[in-house]
């Protein structure tokens, strides 16, 4: 019995070895997870894209669930996601409204003109003040917002077909039937 | 021989001269008196930077990093005690921003975890030497090579 004692130990380290393995490829480990998730939703007003005179906030989009999809012109992987959104993006049966995120407005605007805008509104934060309040550190993010205005998911990274139909289109089912 | 000293000691001075340059430019900040600025950089360094996850906030050069290491003069220059900033990012990104993990139901085995390794270890230890107090001497000819 003894004898086998060092075949157990190796074994133990080498389940170790494949659970770690495992879990890291299970999911993204530079994904921060949002503590935000079932908070409300940071209050925020924000100018739109087109017509920065007209101010979007909290309070105005508060009754209805929304997404809120953070891009910007510089940001690499939101020209990968955007093929998707275009596609997608009627579909959710919800607005979804575009965060320019720490991007020049004329760059936003050619950009959306270049490549197609899924979004019902753009909304601008050119200083990125209020991402950190939302705990935005890169883009593309995504958010669903319900109509009390608590997040209730969020996206890090790319939504692709596959994050659409798994994720983000069930927690939109979800609200919609809680919704009376 | 004393050109070549004086061209390493130009170059020397040049290189130190370059990075303070540099250490200043990255992030010029209006601190109100030194301790200020050593508490900015005491408490940025044991901050992460979210997008750059292996650098700290005080050494990063990405934007976001400068991002918040501005919400975070700002917020010093609103009285905020080092532990109000803390929880104030936490609160937004989560225990990551920290470098050091609080100690709570999740981070529990990683801060007693290697207690617990060390307690097994010296458990089998102390067995063993145990047993072979028992079994007089230690290198007893009834070992049947299972001295591994």
């Amino acid at each position: 019995m003894t004898r086998l004692v060092p075949f157990f130990g190796f074994a133990l380290l080498a389940v170790l070895l494949g659970f770690g393995i495992w879990w890291n490829s299970a999911h993204d480990p530079t994904a921060v997870p949002s503590p935000l998730i079932n908070k409300p939703a940071p209050a925020y007003v924000l100018p739109k894209l087109d017509d920065p005179a007209r101010m979007v906030s909290k309070e105005s989009m508060l009754g209805k669930p929304y997404l809120v999809n953070v891009f910007a012109s510089w940001c690499f992987a939101c020209g990968e996601e955007h093929p998707v959104l275009m596609a997608e993006s009627k579909s959710f049966g919800i607005p979804v409204i575009g965060y320019d995120y720490k991007d020049d407005p004329n760059d936003a605007k050619t950009w959306l003109t270049q490549h197609g805008n899924p979004y019902d509104t753009v909304i601008a934060d050119q200083s990125g003040h209020t991402a950190i309040d939302f705990g935005v550190y890169g883009a593309p993010e995504t958010f669903l917002i319900d109509g009390k205005g608590v997040i209730r998911y969020k996206r890090i990274g790319p939504l692709t077909p596959d994050v659409i139909e798994q994720q983000l289109k069930p927690a939109i089912e979800a609200l919609q039937k809680e919704a009376p | 021989m004393t050109g070549r000293f004086v061209r390493i000691a130009a170059l020397v001075a040049l290189i130190a001269l370059g990075s303070a340059a540099f250490a200043q430019a990255i992030d010029p900040l209006p601190f109100r008196d030194h301790a200020e600025e050593l508490r900015f950089q005491h408490l940025t360094s044991q901050l992460r930077c979210l997008v750059c996850q292996d650098e700290d906030l005080a050494d990063s050069n990405a934007d976001f990093a400068r991002d918040i290491r501005h919400k975070v003069f700002e917020l010093m220059q609103q009285g905020k005690s080092d532990a109000q900033i803390k929880q104030y990012l936490v609160d937004r990104y989560s225990d990551f921003v920290l470098y050091d993990p609080p100690v709570n139901g999740r981070t529990w085995l990683l801060w007693f975890g290697p207690l617990l390794i060390l307690i097994a270890g010296g458990v089998v230890v102390v067995n063993t030497i145990r047993k072979r107090g028992r079994a007089g001497t230690p290198t007893a000819p009834t070992d049947n090579g299972d001295d591994w």
